[in-house]
């Protein structure tokens, strides 16, 4: 399931990002890589540009230099609008925590990818479902879920119409230990299953051996660390 | 679709604010609405308080004052009809029918009205109603009188009740018509017009009353003459205020009206009572331009209500807004979705407002009658009405564009990283 034209999934060269002119940088960064279909454990401390980065890989934000191409496209060269497209018919993206429309159930919280792009397919939902055990949720408000169960159907929502990247912003710090590995393991497994490449980023350095791939943001990102959060 | 779907779920699930503001917006729509149908009751009572009559005819003076004091029992007359004249004009090939009036005297506040049988029979309001006795009878001798309810009602007057007419419109006193107290033979029924408020006697009842008050004021004492001694010809009436006149064909109305203008004899006039009514409600313009202004003023603020409504949620909001757009929806689908929001709100608030409406008329329908002796219906919905519609609605989008662009805004800088 990886992009045929493009060997690798997120390639980054020389990005440099701030919020403003007048700013002070927040992302210096030389060259970062993931290959298709490859899961890739970035460390990434409180206050050192993590959610920036991210926003500038899932095209929420452009890059004031450098090249960011994710998925083979140059997201320099899209419009806002373009951008917003591409991210949510090509990536499924998890949040640390209350990933969920609160308005909306479980079935509906996992198929809204699909509702707004027509390229994700809904097929595999009860697929994918089962394979992260929340099944027998899906017609459950998602207020009556515990906190694991929430995150477990955002990895739903994430994998459904099978987005060839996942990007996991601290998807685990909100889970006990026990819960943290069997969410990992879950969501790795599905990830392999569906070719997606995976862009893991945490705090926490013990989960990164379970990754393909490990990298550190501090040491990537050139930009002085704004001041810990 | 997604987003009006979204927009729907989202309202539903903050139920109770939503339902107060629909509720606040429907009651406001209600009220504007409420207003439209009591200015066209108004109009429609105003309008109807005389039918089936193609001229007033008068001695020449002002039109409008003409229809006051013969239609609405208001102001006095400057000049009178000679009997002879109105007989005339009753007998007249193309005429119908006549009712003369004869004015001037009053009782206790309430207008005298001297007329004969016809009016009885003839007279007409409200399109085909025509007045009904609630008790007794038509008043025959020249000593009998009938009331309207209305004065029945507050003097508390019944069949066989004795009054005693005052000359003028002063207060019971010296002007009094003493030496001929009137007996009450009948008790109109409720009729929500002028005619409620008046008293009704024959012509020669008028006759009677001023025989030896030809200057205007009381007789001599010792010569006051008593009924018993009142000849035929005391009782003739030689002249009346104003009548009424009905064309035997309508078409003829016009060229009555001109030969009424222009009668020899005595200068008269005549008035056509639809186009005399029309120019008098214009002069009440104002009284609707307000009302209709108040009833705009009170939609505002219940689209205000919504702003706010919606407004406040937009903190709360901030994380859902994240998620729509992690999940590629781009930021104008954000204010698009808010937008839709304040729409639905409007757009069911219109819906139950024109629900109330509705029941608010027929609630109300009995008590306004009976209070206000105004007959409050809902005319059925007008172009007007659907602009008016129309216009909330377009009023709830740009007053729903401060908290959507609001959420744009918010959107644009908080991107993919989420506030709790």
């Amino acid at each position: 399931m990886s992009n045929p034209t493009s060997p690798t999934s997120i390639a980054l060269e020389g990005v440099e990002f701030s919020y403003g002119p007048r700013q002070p940088l927040i992302i210096d960064l030389a060259s970062f890589e993931l290959g298709a279909g490859e899961s890739c454990f970035l460390y990434g401390p409180s206050g050192c540009g993590k959610t920036t980065l991210l926003g500038l890989i899932a095209g929420v934000l452009k890059a004031q230099r450098g090249s960011v191409r994710v998925l083979g496209e140059d997201l320099g060269a899209m419009s806002g609008a373009k951008r917003d497209a591409w991210r949510g018919s090509k990536i499924g993206y998890i949040f640390q925590m209350f990933n969920l429309i609160p308005y909306l159930d479980v079935r509906d919280n996992i198929l809204l990818p699909t509702r707004l792009h027509s390229s994700r397919r809904a097929d595999d939902l009860q697929r994918i479902a089962t394979s992260l055990g929340i099944e027998k949720l899906l017609n459950r408000g998602v207020l009556e879920l515990s906190v694991g169960q929430q995150q477990r159907v955002a990895a739903a929502r994430a994998l459904i119409g099978a987005p060839p990247l996942v990007i996991a912003d601290e998807p685990t710090s909100s889970l006990d230990s026990a819960h943290r590995e069997r969410f990992l393991e879950l969501l790795l497994e599905q990830c392999k299953a569906a070719g997606a490449a995976l862009l893991f980023v945490s705090h926490d350095q013990s989960l990164a051996t379970l990754f393909e791939k490990q990298q550190s943001l501090p040491e990537l990102n050139r930009a002085a660390p704004v001041e810990a959060a | 679709m997604l987003l009006l779907s979204l927009a729907w779920q989202s309202l539903r699930n903050r139920r109770v604010t939503t339902l107060l503001t629909v509720i606040s917006i429907a009651l406001s729509v209600a009220l504007l609405l409420g207003v439209e149908a009591l200015r066209a009751s108004a109009r429609e009572s105003f309008a109807s308080t005389i039918s089936g009559t193609d001229l007033i005819v008068g001695a020449r003076g002002g039109g409008l004052q003409l229809l006051l004091y013969t239609v609405f029992r208001m102001g006095t007359a400057t000049n009178n009809v000679k009997f002879s004249s109105y007989e005339e004009w009753a007998k007249h090939p193309a005429v119908a029918w006549t009712i003369p009036y004869s004015l001037g005297d009053s009782h206790r506040g309430f207008r005298v009205v001297g007329t004969n049988a016809d009016f009885y029979d003839k007279y007409r309001f409200r399109k085909t109603r025509k007045p009904e006795f609630a008790s007794g009878r038509v008043p025959v001798a020249f000593t009998e009188t009938a009331m309207g309810s209305d004065v029945a009602e507050k003097l508390g007057y019944r069949v066989g009740s004795k009054i005693v007419l005052t000359h003028g419109m002063g207060a019971a006193g010296i002007m009094d018509h003493e030496e001929n107290p009137f007996t009450v033979v009948g008790v109109l029924a409720k009729t929500s017009t002028p005619i409620d408020r008046s008293i009704y006697i024959t012509l020669e009842g008028m006759s009677a009353v001023h025989v030896g008050w030809q200057g205007g004021a009381p007789p001599e004492p010792g010569e006051e003459i008593p009924a018993s001694k009142l000849t035929a010809e005391q009782l003739r009436p030689e002249a009346i205020t104003a009548f009424l006149l009905r064309a035997k064909s309508r078409i003829d109305t016009l060229r009555i009206q001109r030969d009424v203008n222009n009668y020899l004899p005595e200068p008269l006039m005549g008035i056509i009572p639809g186009v005399a009514m029309g120019e008098l409600w214009s002069t009440v313009k104002y009284a609707e331009v307000a009302l209709e202004i108040v009833g705009g003023f009170v939609v505002l603020v219940g689209l205000l209500g919504m702003l706010v409504a919606i407004y406040t949620t937009l903190n709360e909001r901030r994380r859902e807004m994240a998620i729509l757009r992690a999940l590629g929806a781009g930021p104008w689908k954000i204010l698009a979705l808010f937008l839709m929001e304040s729409l639905l709100l409007a757009i069911s608030g219109c819906a139950l407002g024109v629900g109330l409406m509705y029941a608010g008329i027929a609630a109300l329908q009995g008590v306004v009658e009976q209070q206000f002796g105004l007959y409050l219906r809902w005319q059925g919905f007008q172009p007007d009405h659907a602009i008016y519609l129309g216009t909330v609605l377009v009023a709830s989008v740009l007053i729903g564009m401060v908290p959507a662009w609001r959420a744009y805004r918010n959107t644009l800088a908080d991107g993919l990283s989420v506030r709790i």
